[in-house]
């Protein structure tokens, strides 16, 4: 039992410290750095279930009968280039905070919003 | 870690392990993908940014202790989930089970005839590229999104005279490195090779035209890198590398729009042609054309934004400094 | 052409959005844009009435039978959300054109209509699709394009806003890819109708639970539920006048429909209800949600902000509808989706109309504008009428269902807190109207006209629909008791 699942654990530890890092830092490419590991590790996850025993890539091949389950592959093929699509967006704007509050610290862009309300 | 240069390695680091998870759980094409975008393009552009904003974090984290228990919970949610679940690796779990059989099968044997096959031998392809290639649609239409608001947040109108003045001061620095750009003039036409050869063979190893237009861009932006980047501007358009986007997600759509007016379903790749199989090859092949396209636009238009806002910087550099040595001033009084 | 009509909904404004990019000429991408858009809204009546009258419609995309393919699945909710939001989207963009020019710098004009298109493009997929993880995709669609566009605001601090919403949206995507994946793991399925069939069989595991509670934590991160509604504040305050206007009147609903949908169609009432406390956490929820939200409403010196913390509370009701989980609570639900969003997309773009005037939204430069910029000011009189719910606007129809549920199930206190709900919004309507008549025009601010016609215009469409559809309820409350009937007869 606990051989059977050990490979879900890790991924799920992976993942909170990917999660972590998103909520508990303070720096804006930290953050989004965290995103990163975060969602990576949801493909690794998605990728585990994906895995048979003995299977082999899906490509077909003649003399092969077990291959490894094609879909989630697809599927996270499809996550990753959202995954990126969402990082550069987030950096863009990264950068454009730095232009306009001198900053990518969170507490300090807090800090001079409060100022001006 | 305060220095942000060392998080985005270990962040690229990162992609490059899980890209070797994948390999070692047969998933190649994932792999790949990971690979060019995990360790690749994300690192470039953390990189860049890191170039923009600054190298070193000031400020402490704060509330980690509510992050803590936050996170805590939730992976602890997680793992009480995974109880129930199947066992890693086992043939007879759900997820191995319903569906995705029919797609192994359905490509070796094609003894359903009430399904169509697509004969690919890459099942990956056959099923990104058409059972689900409303989902690459998408995925295009995201990645299309994405390079949109690059633009929209990034571009700056430059005028001529300050372009010129960015010219010279690259022209300087490039100057330096003249056996890199030899080796990598020599280099170009092989990655671009490569590129189409990843393009092309997606029916039958790993690749297409996600992979490619990444490999394709990254062509592209090693020679804005050491020719400087207003000679990579010289070399390609920007109103036509839009243009060119645009058109990627549009030929996409227009296959689609084909089949309509055959009278099939939309994506529906046998309207094609008359003989199945090559209607299906036909539909596969213009589609990851179209993808290809596509992410070699967005990628050459996504690191030009960012790169173009750093030539900026440096080119008023004493300015910019002015206003850094000001912000810290404003900082140490607060 | 009729059979194709699922697709065309969502691929026309997809594909309409790179060929804007194309055309390149603001003022021609706009015009291009509104008929795209136009196009939309005739599907989506087209296929509301085709569903109305011959049921569920199924287009396969690809030609691929339905669990190995991706399937479009159109019920009464599809059509009825298809039609709340490619109606909005049209009207709003109609002062599109007249409000950016003061509010985003020229040579992002075509971006703007071009991310425009495809956040409605987004919205539309994840409604019609039937397909667990093209909703991901769609929702990401709609995602990205909704931070560039809430970026393009006048305010730096709508950078901070949008990357604020673009942590917790992505954290929000992710924990919903969690989900359907654990849903996958379990069934080996992603199409919903098949999900439906094969979940009951697994609800008894631990991983299903957690793979509803997963997505169901998305979700309210997206709809913006108390105490997750923490982005959404400055996302609307910051963001471009017609970008708040949209999204104020659609986005959230959209959310709402997610949940709506897996939790009645796909996981089943009997699961989502009894085997959970869902209705106890959501009822709560919900109840703080109004009362918090509103109470912040009172005390809010932007306008921009004001309202927008009155649509946190507004998605409050809907969730106290929701989750009384009866025929009428649902019903109370829907209907408030299609008033709230018409309530909000007139004040919200009144509001515009203000802004290109005067150019601010903060309470104090409303001061006098009662007779300055009457015919806008009525508009906001009405609109906020209808917020707090008085007789002959559609507000009042939404809130007398939600009253009706909650006294059909007994729940008396309930209803008394609703109607409390509702003096609380009457507090914040009056804020504003009291600025706008009541007080005179600061000095220090040039005395303003009134709004150019292509803002007025939509403003009274939307204005009167408040009205039309307050007085004659035929339309909105069949298509929502059909709706809410068949969710509850799929699953009973």
């Amino acid at each position: 039992m606990i051989l059977g699942l050990y490979n879900y654990w890790v991924v799920v530890v992976l993942m909170m410290i990917g999660f972590y890092i998103v909520i508990a830092q303070g720096n804006l490419i930290k953050k989004i750095v965290g995103l990163n590991i975060f969602q990576t590790s949801v493909f690794i996850f998605y990728i585990s279930m994906a895995k048979v025993d003995d299977g082999t890539a899906p490509i077909l091949a003649d003399g092969i009968s077990l291959y490894s389950n094609p879909l989630p592959h697809v599927l996270i093929l499809t996550a990753i280039v959202v995954g990126i699509a969402t990082t550069a967006v987030g950096l863009a704007l990264a950068v454009r905070i730095k232009g306009a509050y001198g900053s990518i610290e969170e507490g300090e862009i807090q800090a001079r919003d409060n100022q001006e309300c | 870690m305060k220095d942000l240069l060392a998080v985005a390695m270990l962040s690229g680091i990162y992609g490059l392990l899980s890209a070797s998870f994948f390999v070692t759980m047969d998933a190649v094409d994932v792999a790949f993908t990971e690979a060019s975008v995990g360790a690749g393009i994300s690192t470039l552009l953390m990189l860049t940014t890191i170039a923009i904003v600054g190298r070193f974090e000031r400020s402490q984290r704060h509330k980690p202790s509510l992050a803590l228990a936050v996170t805590f919970f939730t992976g602890v949610l997680l793992i009480y989930g995974t109880l129930d679940m199947p066992y890693f690796g086992s043939p007879n779990a759900p997820a191995n089970q319903h569906v995705a059989p029919q797609y192994l099968n359905d490509t070796v044997l094609g003894q359903d005839k009430s399904v169509n096959q697509v004969g690919v031998p890459n099942v990956v392809t056959a099923v990104l590229a058409s059972y689900r290639g409303f989902d690459t649609f998408g995925e295009v239409a995201v990645i299309f999104t994405a390079g949109i608001g690059v633009l929209a947040l990034l571009a700056v109108v430059r005028r001529p005279e300050e372009d010129a003045k960015i010219a010279a001061i690259n022209e300087s620095m490039h100057q330096k490195n003249l056996i890199l750009r030899i080796v990598i003039k020599v280099l170009i036409p092989f990655i671009l090779l490569f590129a189409l050869y990843v393009q092309f063979h997606g029916d039958y190893g790993p690749g297409g035209g996600f992979q490619a237009g990444v490999i394709f861009a990254a062509a592209f932006i090693l020679y804005a890198m050491l020719f400087g980047l207003s000679t990579a501007r010289r070399v390609i358009n920007q109103t036509l590398i839009q243009i060119l986007a645009a058109i990627g997600v549009l030929i996409y759509g227009s296959v689609g729009l084909v089949s309509i007016l055959n009278g099939r379903n939309f994506l529906d790749y046998n309207a094609l042609s008359s003989d199945s199989i090559a209607g299906q090859h036909l539909g596969i092949l213009v589609i990851e054309l179209g993808v290809g396209i596509t992410v070699t636009s967005v990628m050459v238009i996504i690191f030009f934004n960012f790169a173009g806002r750093l030539e900026n910087r440096e080119a008023n550099e004493s300015v910019t400094r002015n206003i850094s040595s000001d912000g810290h001033v404003t900082k140490e009084k607060l | 052409m009729l059979v194709h009509l699922p697709i065309l909904q969502v691929i026309v404004p997809l594909m309409a959005a790179p060929a804007c990019l194309i055309l390149g000429r603001p003022r021609l991408v706009w015009l291009f844009s509104l008929i795209t858009s136009g196009i939309a809204f005739l599907i989506s009546v087209s296929l509301l009435r085709q569903v109305m009258s011959a049921g569920t419609i199924s287009y396969v995309l690809g030609g691929w039978s339905a669990p190995w393919g991706i399937e479009y699945r159109i019920d009464e909710l599809n059509a009825y959300l298809l039609l709340i939001i490619s109606a909005i989207s049209t009207v709003v963009l109609l002062a599109a054109q007249t409000s950016i020019k003061k509010e985003i710098p020229k040579d992002r004009h075509t971006l703007f209509y071009v991310l425009y298109l495809l956040s409605l493009a987004g919205m539309l997929g994840i409604v019609a699709t039937g397909d667990a993880f093209n909703v991901f995709v769609f929702l990401e669609i709609s995602s990205l394009s909704a931070y560039s566009l809430i970026s393009l605001g006048k305010d730096r601090r709508s950078l901070w806003a949008s990357y604020q919403y673009l942590i917790m949206g992505t954290i929000g995507a992710t924990f919903i890819l969690i989900g359907i994946g654990l849903m996958y793991q379990m069934t080996g399925t992603l199409n919903m109708e098949d999900l439906a069939v094969r979940l009951p069989e697994v609800t008894h595991t631990r991983t299903v639970f957690v793979a509803f509670a997963f997505f169901i934590v998305g979700v309210c991160l997206k709809l913006a539920l108390f105490p997750l509604h923490m982005w959404l504040p400055n996302a609307y305050a910051y963001a471009p006048s017609i970008v708040t206007a949209f999204f104020a009147a659609t986005s959230t609903k959209v959310a709402i429909y997610l949940l709506i949908r897996f939790t009645f169609s796909i996981f089943g009432i009997s699961f989502s209800f009894t085997t959970l406390p869902l209705q106890t956490i959501f009822l709560t929820l919900g109840l703080l949600g109004i009362f918090v939200a509103s109470i912040a409403a009172i005390y809010q010196k932007n306008v921009k902000h004001l309202l927008a913390y009155s649509s946190v509370a507004q998605v409050g009701y809907m969730i106290v509808g929701y989750s009384i989980s009866t025929t009428t609570g649902l019903m109370a639900t829907l209907l408030h989706l299609f008033n709230h969003a018409l309530m909000k997309g007139a004040l919200f773009l009144a509001v515009g109309a203000v802004m290109y005037r005067v150019g601010s939204t903060q309470l104090r430069d409303f001061q006098g504008l009662g007779h300055q910029m009457p015919i806008t000011m009525a508009a906001i009189v009405v609109g906020g009428l209808s917020l707090i719910g008085v007789p002959l606007t559609v507000g009042f129809i939404s809130k007398w269902y939600l009253l009706l549920a909650a006294i059909e199930n007994g729940w008396w206190p309930i209803a008394i807190l609703i109607l409390l709900g509702s003096l609380l919004a009457i507090v914040y309507v009056w804020r504003i109207v009291e600025a706008a008549y009541f007080k005179e025009p600061l000095i220090d601010r040039e005395p303003v006209k009134e709004a150019p016609l292509t803002f007025l215009l939509p403003v009274w469409v939307l204005v009167t629909a408040n009205i039309y559809f307050g007085v004659d309820t035929r339309l909105s409350v069949q298509v929502a008791q059909a709706a809410s009937q068949s969710l509850f007869g799929v699953s009973p």
